[in-house]
């Protein structure tokens, strides 16, 4: 054997895998997918109403604001971090826009995502420069940030009045007649969110923080600004989400938004990316918040069971992804 | 200016907080040239070559790069400057592709967007150039370690890097693996980079090396042209010993070997431990009073075999029996209860407790003794330590100094006690006297020696040569995951050791 | 490396430590100090027995299970899934309070410590990280709680024995703030005297070293987590005696992040590796007096909220490891 042939052998093509890690790795990866592909054979066949371009574009409408800020949750858990204020920016940023709709349907959409990403920005500054957990950055931007709205609204809610229609399309608009308005915003943030994880220095870096920050640092990578940028991203998007709620109510409400942290970091678990960080992307954390949005819609055509069995189901889905995840990984 | 090497170093002092790690050393580097750096552990090689690459800075001396004087902050200012290092542990990206590690934070952009095309075309035609066969698109973690290592190097390259430093670069390769680094090397010198090699295998050194500078206690001894220099003369220039004297007198401190009763019942018998393709049968027995030296490349197998006498790996047949009775631990619990002691290779990651005091980290697997009805008696645990800190001559400034803030030499011994006290009847020793000062070598030698002498069965694994020739009263080899030789008497010499595990991986390619 | 300190010292010196071991309690301590002489200068009314014992009695739960917390993250990990067991205890006793108070306590508690010991099972036989598998049993665990209570409708009792437990008093002095002095004497004592607690913080310490000196480390972290679900039952019982009547969608909720930011604050490192029962306490007390405070003030509660946060942040950066 030559010794270049015998280079190829050991390296590239590397072990020889065997057909159970190999369906190990896929699952690992897509095994969200092909449950959610599953779960949608399964309701079709048992409900009329399921696969009706109505119903899965109400799906897609009800999961847009988790949706969004699981996608901002994605870039964080993918650096290895976590953001637990997303709830609050979320009530921050309806009742900032709440507020600021009289000037206008930009200043009231701008302002508010600017006002979350200016705190998102707080995250990441504390984070990178203090060297604090992010666990604990983020629980403490998500109890003051609660505190921040709750002061400003005087622990109400700020309405907001029909005569802004250009604004309340924002979470009640449709295009073309079918396509609502929050479901565009999803699908072009994730849209933009792929590239940015693909195409761009900064996605890679992002990447390359959770893989090995140390290493990352000794190969030069700028970690305080892509950890900063994480949490700026994660907080527009919150803001953007909150936008879209207020809309939807006719109002901006301070006590909105609270446990959505959680769903959002379950979506983005049960999509496959790890929270170790390194490992995953945003198509499966949309899979992941499709997967969880459309058993919530399920219960909803069943109608017979509770509601309270609900958060059962979407608990042990979680935790039943997660040990067949982790025995898959080990597998390979 | 055609006469000025491609680095030069002069007089580079570095102390580290009142202890002189190195004094006055020099060293220069020619443009393609491969130039060895050698030194007996603690020689200061690794504090020269960080001050080198910008990861320390020198508290004196100058350094010069093409004749410019070069003064590096950090390793990036380094890289920029052309002065790359690759280190054993490989600090790259598990799950990214070969070609983002090699472009990381330079990737090909067009108009804003990575240009993925080109980056892996170029990260192809640079492996390529170096006659290495990789794949730009397979992720780092899918390749083993020597091509990980090649990854490295290939980075370091296209980062033009003038001087590539490569630390130990061989320790985990196999001898085809070593057949690649060579032809990398003389690909890249033929284009005029300086090579910094360290290494201890002396093979190696004369294999790829043009000349080579000798350091010993931070302090410069030589440096000369590998050509006609002998090898003894080398290991004398290292140890600082006239050739007589080193033929004579050992260089540890264990005492002449006492003849062990041959007839005598083992005191431990391992039998066929397979797991997987790590260990496959390997079976041994140890006397009591008897140290066992265990020899073997890194991967061979060696630490595989203490962790599962110890229960800490599970194996899928074996025996292990000590004292005649089967005790197969099946976890470090029980092999402790049974009476053995494993005192791990990797100090920092499986030894100590960092933020516990010394007395909390001595007294750890002695806890259940010291515990009746689930409360620890403080008395008793105060006696033990005291005792031990006593008999192991620990260095601390209390008991309750954080065991992070002692010498490694200190840390191991505090460790050593912590076996020591739960009164053990045989000893594990992986690597016990990896990077720990001179001193504590020598004290921690002389221990395990009386340690034998008072009747306990060591298994001894090391990658010190004389470490084992000395201290061993038999010695066995490991390769690929199975006893390669066993050594007695007269037998043992570091040559016939090296021989024997130097026959890696024949097998593999029939 | 160096050898500074070479000269060998009596070990019976070992009683000496460095004031910067303790500064994070200290820093606790004496940010309570303060905050309770500022009350006692400016609030009117705070300095009463009422007063103070009220503020225990509201802080009661929380500081049960930010007890519970402690274990948990001494040992590296953390619990989320609190709120959820104490509503599922809470529900669990309500529904079965007709079969006497005594048995309906002791299967709200089993019920509880299961749940804790299921969140246990799951991280250390698995390895999976103690965030995901309690938040997914956080997220079940509210579900289930609500399916028991029919739906999660309050459920009212009239049971003077349980009720003792939030209402009775013992000299003068509420029951349960007896009981919670008993199980701090309790944790304090396990982490200062018994091998558990030296096993605790050893898996948090180092997990591969502890589990090589041959600490059992599955059943460590196994029950530290039940003694999480079952501080949190105790709590959820209190609370739900105190209130007379079982409120599964309300009792507990978010009560995980106020336990952590007690814990943190009181000295005890996410990392693990190290305890502070008294300092959880101070944490806890900290955070309730605060509330208090803005509250005899009639000051905003959503301000001492942003308050809290700074706390949090400030006492866990004075904390944070020095690198070498």
């Amino acid at each position: 054997m030559s010794q270049a042939e015998a280079t190829t052998r050991d390296t590239t093509e590397a072990r020889p895998r065997t057909m159970a890690a190999k369906i190990g790795s896929v699952m690992q990866s897509q095994g969200a997918l092909v449950m959610l592909v599953v779960v949608c054979l399964m309701a079709t066949l048992r409900y009329e109403a399921f696969l009706t371009s109505e119903n899965l574009l109400n799906v897609l409408r009800q999961n847009s604001m988790v949706g969004l800020i699981a996608l901002g949750m994605t870039f964080v858990i993918l650096t290895g971090g976590i953001d637990l204020s997303v709830g609050s920016l979320l009530a921050l940023a309806g009742v900032v826009a709440a507020y600021l709709v009289p000037y206008g349907v930009f200043v009231a959409v701008l302002g508010a995502v600017a006002a979350t990403t200016l705190l998102g920005l707080v995250n990441g500054v504390i984070i990178a420069k203090a060297k604090i957990p992010p666990f604990i950055v983020t629980l403490g931007m998500m109890i003051a940030a609660r505190g921040l709205v709750l002061a400003i609204t005087d622990e109400k809610s700020v309405r907001i009045e029909r005569t802004f229609a250009d604004f309340i399309y924002w979470g009640r608009g449709l295009i073309g007649d079918f396509l609502p308005v929050p479901v565009l915003i999803l699908l072009l943030a994730f849209a933009v969110g792929w590239v940015v994880l693909n195409y761009t220095r900064f996605g890679r870096h992002v990447y390359a923080l959770g893989d090995n920050d140390e290493a990352a640092r000794l190969l030069g990578l700028n970690i305080s600004r892509t950890t900063i940028g994480v949490y700026a991203i994660s907080g527009a998007l919150a803001g953007l989400a909150g936008v879209i709620l207020a809309a939807r109510l006719g109002a901006g409400n301070s006590v909105e938004g609270a446990g959505v942290e959680l769903g959002a970091i379950a979506a983005v678990v049960v999509g496959g990316t790890l929270l170790t960080g390194g490992q995953g992307n945003v198509l499966s954390t949309l899979v992941g918040v499709l997967l969880l949005g459309v058993i919530f819609n399920l219960f909803n055509l069943e109608g017979q069971i509770s509601p309270w069995w609900q958060p059962v189901l979407r608990g042990v889905i979680l935790l039943v992804v997660v040990v067949i995840q982790n025995r898959l990984t080990k597998l390979k | 200016m055609t006469n000025e090497p491609l680095l030069r170093m002069h007089n580079i002092r570095k102390v580290f907080s009142g202890v002189v790690a190195l004094d006055n050393v020099s060293l220069t580097l020619e443009r393609g040239e491969v130039h060895s750096l050698v030194g007996e552990n603690g020689a200061g090689k690794s504090t020269l070559i960080k001050i080198m690459t910008g990861a320390y800075m020198r508290d004196g001396g100058d350094m010069f790069l093409e004749g410019k004087p070069a003064n590096f902050r950090t390793p990036e200012d380094a890289q920029r400057a052309g002065v790359v290092a690759v280190y054993q542990e490989v600090n790259l990206l598990m799950f990214r592709t070969v070609a983002e590690n090699i472009f990381l934070n330079r990737e090909p952009c067009r108009f804003g967007f990575i240009d993925w095309a080109r980056m892996n075309r170029e990260t192809g035609e640079l492996l390529k150039r170096l006659g290495l066969n990789i794949n730009p698109k397979a992720t780092l973690g899918s390749l083993n370690i020597a091509m990980r290592q090649m990854v490295a190097i290939a980075r370091g390259v296209s980062l033009g890097a003038k001087v590539l430093v490569l630390d130990e670069p061989t320790s985990s390769l196999t001898e085809k693996e070593v057949g690649i680094l060579y032809e990398v090397i003389r690909r890249l010198k033929a284009e005029g980079t300086a090579i910094v090699y360290i290494s201890h295998r002396f093979d190696e050194l004369y294999a790829v090396c043009d000349r080579v500078t000798v350091l010993r206690d931070g302090k410069f001894v030589a440096t000369r042209s590998l050509k006609g220099l002998e090898r003894i003369d080398l290991i004398c220039l290292m140890l600082g010993k006239q050739r007589e004297e080193l033929e004579k007198k050992g260089a540890t401190a264990f005492d002449e070997h006492q003849p062990v009763n041959n007839n005598a019942p083992p005191l431990l018998a391992v039998e066929n431990l397979t797991r997987g393709r790590r260990l496959q049968n390997v079976s041994l027995d140890v006397r009591r009073g008897e140290i066992l030296g265990m020899a073997g490349l890194l991967g061979s197998g060696r630490t595989e075999v203490a962790r599962a006498i110890f229960g800490a790996d599970r194996t899928e047949t074996g025996r292990v029996v000590l004292n005649g009775q089967e005790i197969n631990a099946r976890n470090p619990n029980e092999a402790i209860r049974a009476g053995i002691a494993f005192l791990s290779e990797d100090r920092k990651a499986e030894g100590i407790i960092p933020d516990w005091s010394v007395r909390e980290n001595l007294t750890l697997a002695a806890l259940p003794a010291l515990t009746r009805a689930g409360v620890v008696s403080r008395k008793k645990q105060n006696e033990i330590v005291e005792r031990f800190m006593r008999r192991l001559g620990i260095k601390a400034t209390s008991a309750e100094q954080k065991i992070r803030e002692l010498s490694g030499g200190n840390q191991q011994k505090v460790l050593l006690a912590r076996w020591l006290c739960c009164n053990p009847k045989f000893l594990l020793l992986d690597e016990p006297t990896r990077g720990i000062d001179i001193g504590a070598k020598g004290e921690i030698q002389a221990l395990v020696n009386e340690l034998a002498k008072e009747g306990l069965g060591v298994l001894m694994i090391s990658s010190e040569l004389e470490e084992l020739v000395e201290g061993s009263d038999r010695v066995v080899v490991m390769r690929d995951g199975q006893l390669s030789a066993e050594l007695r008497g007269a037998q043992i010499s570091q040559d016939s050791i090296i021989n024997a595990m130097a026959e890696v991986n024949q097998r593999l390619d029939s | 490396m160096a050898e500074v300190t070479t000269s060998r010292i009596d070990p019976r010196a070992r009683q000496k430590r460095k004031f910067s071991d303790y500064a994070p309690t200290y820093g606790a301590a004496i940010a309570l100090t303060i905050l309770l002489i500022l009350n006692l200068a400016f609030t009117p009314g705070f300095a009463s027995f009422n007063n103070f014992s009220n503020i225990l009695v509201q802080v009661t739960p929380t500081m049960l299970v930010a007890i519970g917390m402690t274990f948990v993250i001494a040992t590296g990990g953390i619990d989320l899934s609190v709120g959820s067991v104490m509503a599922i205890a809470s529900a669990v006793t309500a529904v079965s309070l007709d079969y006497g108070a005594i048995p309906a306590v002791l299967l709200g508690l089993i019920v509880a410590t299961a749940v804790g010991a299921l969140n246990g099972a799951l991280i250390s036989s698995f390895r999976i990280q103690p965030i995901i598998i309690t938040l997914a049993v956080l997220i079940a665990g509210r579900g289930i709680a609500q399916v028991i209570s029919n739906g999660g409708q309050l459920i009212p009792f009239s049971n003077p024995t349980f009720e003792y437990l939030g209402k009775g008093l013992i000299a003068g002095i509420p029951v349960q703030i007896l009981l919670l002095a008993a199980i701090v004497g309790l944790a304090i004592f396990v982490f200062r005297s018994t091998i558990f607690g030296r096993y605790i913080a050893a898996v948090g310490g180092n997990e591969t070293a502890a589990h090589l000196a041959g600490v059992p480390t599955v059943s460590t972290k196994l029950s530290v987590y039940a003694v999480s679900g079952l501080l949190a039952g105790i709590a959820g019982l209190i609370y739900t005696a105190r209130l007379g009547a079982s409120d599964a969608s309300k009792v507990g909720d978010t009560i995980e992040l106020d336990a952590i930011a007690a814990t943190v604050v009181g000295g005890t490192p996410l990392v693990g590796g190290r305890a502070s029962i008294i300092g959880t306490v101070i944490g806890a007390l900290i955070m309730i007096v605060i509330t208090t405070s803005f509250n005899m003030n009639d000051m905003k509660y959503s301000w001492s909220l942003v308050i809290k946060a700074a706390i949090i942040l400030l006492a866990v950066y004075l904390q944070r490891p020095k690198t070498n």
